[in-house]
C-alpha cells in the first residue's frame, strides 16, 4: 500500500495530471540512463556504473558538501543503490523492503510516498547474510522491486500504488530474493538466494506488463529445467554434453544443490543476450557432492526473450570454498589481438580476474588480482581452473591458509568501470580462512553447510582493498588499503574520480587515474551501499549513497553477533571482531554536491 | 571451618552425582512438558508431512546432567539450530551466548521458543525433535550463556576451535525482553 505522507494534500489530482503531461515522456530503463539519470543499480545494461557527468571532477571534489540527508528508518545492511528517474529518487531498504520516492525537485527532496510490501517476518530468519536488498529498476513509469520473501511487485512510479506482484520464493524451503531485477526487453529478470540453504538456483523473467512468468531457467537438474536446447554452445569440452546438470552430482542431489542468481545481470543489445552468474553448490562440504556440480559457481549467456542458453563457462568447477560465481559482468569493447573485441570483464570470488569473449564464452586470459593459494590458474587451452589439491576441505581434518576465504577475494561489491581511464575500479576482500567440514543433514528451510570457517587478515593485515585494474596490460595500476573488507560498491564519473564507501564509516572520493585520496565525508554508520551520481532538476550533479552497516561482513553490528564465537554469521566474525569498535548501526541516506 | 570444608565436600560430590547420573530410558515424569499453541511464524522444517506423531510428552528438563548437557550440544548441530545461532554467537538466528533474552531464558520458554517457534524467523520444531531431545537442547542452550553448572557443561568443540567451550563461560545474567516469555 502507499501511505500519504502526512500534512500534503491528496495525491490524486497531481498523480494524475503528471500522467498526462508525462506519458509522452514515459523513459525506458536505457533511454533514461545517458540522461544524468541512474535508472538500474548498475546504471546501464553494460554493469559499469559509469557517470558521464563531469561537473564533480577531480580538481573541484574537495568542496563536495552535504546537499540532503534522509533517515530510512531500518539498521541492518543498506546494500542498495538509490535509483533515480526524472525528478524522482527511489530508495528501497532491507527488511521490511520500504520503498521510498523522495521529490528532487523540493529542497530537502521530502517523501512524495513510501511503499510498504509488507513481507513476511520469518522471512528473516533464513537470510543467509543480513537482510538486504541490492535494489530496485526504472522501466516504463514503473518500479520493480524484489522483497526478501520471495516477491517481485510493479509499483507505479508516480503513485506508489502496487500494480502486480508475482510470488516466486519459498521461505519455508529456505528461499529469498536479495538482487536488484533489471528490465529487459519487457521482461523482469529476477534470481533467488539461498546457496546457504540447499535452495536450488534459478532465473526467472516475468512479463513486466503482468507479472505472469515466462520462462524460469534453473541452475542445476536435466537440460529441459536448465533451457538447454538447439542453441547451446558452449565453448569448452567439459561443459558440453547431455543433462549435465543432472550428472555431474550424485543422485537426486542436485535438487538441493545451489546455484543462485542472487548476483548481478548485464545486457547486450547487440549481440541480444544476458550474462548472470550462478552461485555456490550446496552444501559447502565438498565430499557430499562428487562432481562438476554442474551448473553452480560458473555464468551463462541465454536469450532474453526465450531464456534458452546460449552460452556457460564454469568459473569454479565441484567449488571446494564457497566461491559463488554471481559477481558482476562488465560488458566493454578491447582491443586484443589487433581488433576489437566484444568481452566481459569478471573479477570472480576465487581471486582472477577473467577477460572473457562474450560472444562465445572464451577465455581469453584471467589474472590474480588478490592473494591465491587455493588454485594455480587458469588453463587457457582447455579453460580450467587449476586446483591446490593442499587447499581442498576433507572431512575430520583443518586445512589452513585458505585463501581467498569463503566471501572469496570479492563478493557482491561491484565494481566500476570507465571508458575514459580503461580502468576496471574493483572494492573487495583480502581475507583468508582455516576451514573444517563434517557431514551435514539436509533439513528443509534450515542451513545446509557443513562447514566450521575461521577467517583472518590477508597478507598484508588490511582486510580490504580498492584497486583500478587494466585489463590489456592485465595488472593492477593502483590499490588503496582498506582496514575492512571494502564492501560498498563503486561508482567512477567523466570527471575521473572514483567514489566509494568504507565499513568504518568514510565516504572517499579518489583521482580515477592514481588513486589519491580527494575528499571522504564521515558517515553515521558503515557504508557497504551502491554509489550513484545523477543530474538533479536543476541541472546540477549529485553524488548519492546509503549507509548503514551490514551485510555478511557486518552482522558483528547490524545483527548483534556475539564476538566471542569466531565460527558466527558463517565465520564471519572472528574476523570483525573490532568493527563495533569502529561504526554503529544506522541507515541513512547522503546526497552531496559542490556548494 | 571444617564443617564447612565438609560442606563443601559434600556439595561437589553431590553435584558430581547429578552431573554423572545417566538416566538411561526415562519414564514420563508427573509434570507434563508445559502446553505449546499456535506456531509462531511461517517456518517448519523438513519435508511437509514427514513429521514425527509425538505419543509423550513429559517435562525431563535436566540441566545440570553432563550427559544431557552433552547430547544436547551434539543435537544442536544435528538439527542444524548451529547453521543458524553458530556456536552461540549467532548469524540468521541471534546470538545466545549473551545475556539478552528475547523470548526468556527459563527451561519452559526455550522449550517453547523450539517447539513454536518465534515469529522473525525462528523455525517451529514441533513433531520434528522428539520431546526428551527438545529438553536436552533446552538444558543445552542454558550452558552456552553460563547458566548450566560448569561442572557439567560441555568442555569441548568437534569441530574448529573457534569460541571457548560452554564450561569456561561465565553466567551472563539473563536480561529479559519486557513482555518475554
Ligand atoms: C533458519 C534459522 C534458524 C534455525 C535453523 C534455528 N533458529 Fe533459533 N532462532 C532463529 C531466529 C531468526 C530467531 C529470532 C526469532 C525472533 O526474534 O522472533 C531464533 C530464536 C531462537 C531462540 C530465542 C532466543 C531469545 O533471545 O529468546 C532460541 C532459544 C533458539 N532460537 C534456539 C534454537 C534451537 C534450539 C534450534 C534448533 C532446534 C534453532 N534455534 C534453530 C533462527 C533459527
Amino acid at each position: 500500500m502507499a501511505e500519504q505522507m502526512p500534512g500534503k494534500p491528496p495525491m490524486l489530482p497531481r498523480v494524475a495530471l503528471a500522467l498526462a503531461v508525462c506519458s509522452g515522456l514515459i523513459a525506458h530503463a536505457q533511454d533514461a540512463a545517458g540522461d544524468g539519470a541512474w535508472p538500474m543499480a548498475a546504471h546501464d545494461y553494460a554493469n559499469t556504473r559509469f557517470s558521464p557527468l563531469d561537473q564533480v571532477n577531480a580538481r573541484n571534489v574537495h568542496s563536495l558538501k552535504l546537499a540532503f540527508s534522509f533517515k530510512t528508518g531500518t539498521t541492518r545492511g543498506n546494500e542498495a543503490a538509490p535509483v533515480v528517474v526524472g525528478s524522482t529518487m527511489y530508495v528501497v531498504t532491507p527488511f521490511p523492503d520500504y520503498l521510498y520516492a523522495l521529490d528532487l525537485s523540493r529542497p530537502g527532496a521530502n517523501v512524495k510516498w513510501r511503499f510498504d510490501p509488507k513481507p513476511k517476518a520469518s522471512a528473516q530468519g533464513v537470510a543467509c547474510c543480513d537482510t538486504v536488498n541490492r535494489g530496485v529498476a526504472y522501466d516504463g513509469g514503473r518500479i520493480f522491486m524484489n522483497t526478501l520473501d520471495g516477491d517481485t511487485i510493479a509499483v507505479d512510479a508516480a503513485s506508489g500504488n502496487e500494480i502486480w506482484r508475482a510470488h516466486l520464493g519459498d521461505i519455508t524451503r529456505g528461499e529469498t530474493i536479495t538482487m536488484a531485477p533489471v528490465v529487459v526487453k519487457g521482461k523482469v529478470l529476477v534470481g533467488n538466494s539461498g546457496g546457504e540453504l540447499g535452495v536450488r538456483g534459478w532465473l526467472t523473467a516475468l512479463d513486466a506488463a503482468t507479472g505472469k512468468i515466462a520462462w524460469r531457467a534453473w541452475s542445476t537438474g536435466p537440460d529441459a529445467d536448465v533451457l538447454i536446447g538447439e542453441r547451446f554452445k558452449p565453448h569448452y569440452a567439459q561443459d558440453r554434453g547431455k543433462d549435465l546438470g543432472k550428472t555431474t552430482w550424485p543422485p537426486d542431489a542436485w535438487k538441493i544443490g545451489g546455484g543462485n542468481a542472487w548476483g548481478w545481470i548485464s545486457y547486450d543489445p547487440k549481440l541480444d543476450l544476458i550474462y548472470y552468474g550462478t552461485g555456490n553448490p550446496g552444501p559447502w562440504n565438498p565430499d557430499q557432492r562428487p562432481g562438476a556440480n554442474k551448473w553452480t559457481s560458473g555464468v551463462f549467456a541465454r536469450d532474453p526473450a526465450s531464456g534458452e542458453a546460449v552460452w556457460y563457462y564454469q568459473w569454479s568447477p565441484h567449488d571446494l570454498h564457497d566461491y559463488d560465481g554471481v559477481n558482476e559482468n562488465v560488458l566493454v569493447d578491447l582491443p586484443i589481438g589487433g581488433k576489437t573485441r566484444a568481452v566481459l570483464l569478471h573479477p570472480d570470488r576465487n581471486g582472477y580476474l577473467y577477460v572473457l569473449d562474450r560472444a562465445t564464452g572464451e577465455v581469453l586470459s584471467a589474472d590474480p588480482f588478490a592473494t591465491i593459494t587455493t588454485s594455480f590458474g587458469v588453463d587457457l587451452g582447455d579453460g580450467k581452473l587449476r586446483y591446490n589439491p593442499e587447499k581442498t576441505p576433507r572431512a575430520g581434518r583443518v586445512v589452513h591458509d585458505i585463501c581467498p576465504a569463503s566471501p572469496g577475494a570479492k563478493d557482491w561489491q561491484p565494481s566500476a568501470w570507465s571508458p575514459r581511464t580503461h580502468l576496471l575500479y574493483i572494492p573487495h576482500n583480502n581475507l583468508c580462512q582455516d576451514a573444517g567440514t563434517y557431514e551435514t543433514s539436509y533439513i528443509a528451510g534450515t542451513p545446509y553447510v557443513g562447514a566450521d570457517v575461521k577467517m583472518k587478515p590477508g597478507p598484508g593485515g588490511n582486510r580490504g582493498e580498492v584497486l583500478a585494474w587494466d585489463p590489456l596490460a592485465r595488472k593492477k595500476v593502483w590499490a588503496i588499503d582498506e582496514k575492512f573488507p571494502a564492501w560498498s560498491g563503486a561508482l567512477v564519473t567523466a570527471g575521473d574520480v572514483v567514489f566509494y564507501g568504507t565499513m568504518d564509516g568514510w565516504f572517499k572520493a579518489v583521482d580515477a587515474r592514481d588513486g589519491k585520496l580527494l575528499w571522504k565525508f564521515k558517515t553515521d554508520s558503515g557504508v557497504i551501499g551502491q554509489p550513484v551520481s545523477y543530474r538533479g532538476p536543476d541541472g546540477r550533479q549529485y553524488i548519492a549513497v546509503l549507509d548503514g552497516v551490514g551485510g555478511w561482513a557486518g552482522g558483528v553490528v547490524s545483527a548483534d553477533i556475539d564476538t566471542r564465537d569466531g565460527s558466527a554469521g558463517l565465520g564471519f566474525t572472528n574476523v570483525m571482531k573490532d568493527l563495533p569498535q569502529y561504526t554503529k548501526k544506522g541507515g541513512t541516506l547522503y546526497v552531496f554536491s559542490l556548494p | 571451618m571444617r564443617a564447612l570444608l565438609v560442606l563443601i565436600g559434600l556439595a561437589v560430590a553431590l553435584g558430581g552425582c547429578d552431573r554423572e547420573e545417566r538416566k538411561l530410558a526415562k519414564l514420563p515424569s508427573a509434570a507434563p512438558s508445559p502446553a505449546t499453541g499456535e506456531r509462531r511464524g511461517d517456518l517448519q522444517p523438513g519435508q511437509k508431512g514427514s513429521g514425527l506423531e509425538q505419543t509423550t510428552s513429559s517435562r525431563s528438563f535436566d540441566g545440570k546432567n553432563a550427559f544431557e548437557l552433552a547430547q544436547g550440544k551434539r543435537l544442536f548441530r544435528w538439527y542444524n539450530c548451529s547453521g543458524c545461532h553458530s556456536m552461540g554467537g549467532g548469524g540468521m538466528g541471534p546470538a545466545l551466548m549473551d545475556n539478552r533474552w528475547i523470548y526468556g531464558h527459563e527451561p519452559d520458554d526455550i522449550y517453547r521458543t523450539i517447539m513454536e517457534g518465534r515469529p522473525n524467523g525462528m523455525p517451529s520444531f514441533r513433531g520434528r525433535i522428539p520431546d526428551a531431545q527438545v529438553w536436552q537442547i533446552v538444558g543445552y542452550i542454558r550452558s552456552i550463556s553460563g547458566l548450566a553448572p560448569k561442572a557439567a557443561a560441555p568442555g569441548r568443540n568437534d569441530g574448529l576451535a573457534v569460541t571457548r567451550p560452554e564450561n569456561e563461560r561465565e553466567r551472563a545474567t539473563p536480561r529479559n525482553a519486557p513482555g518475554s516469555g
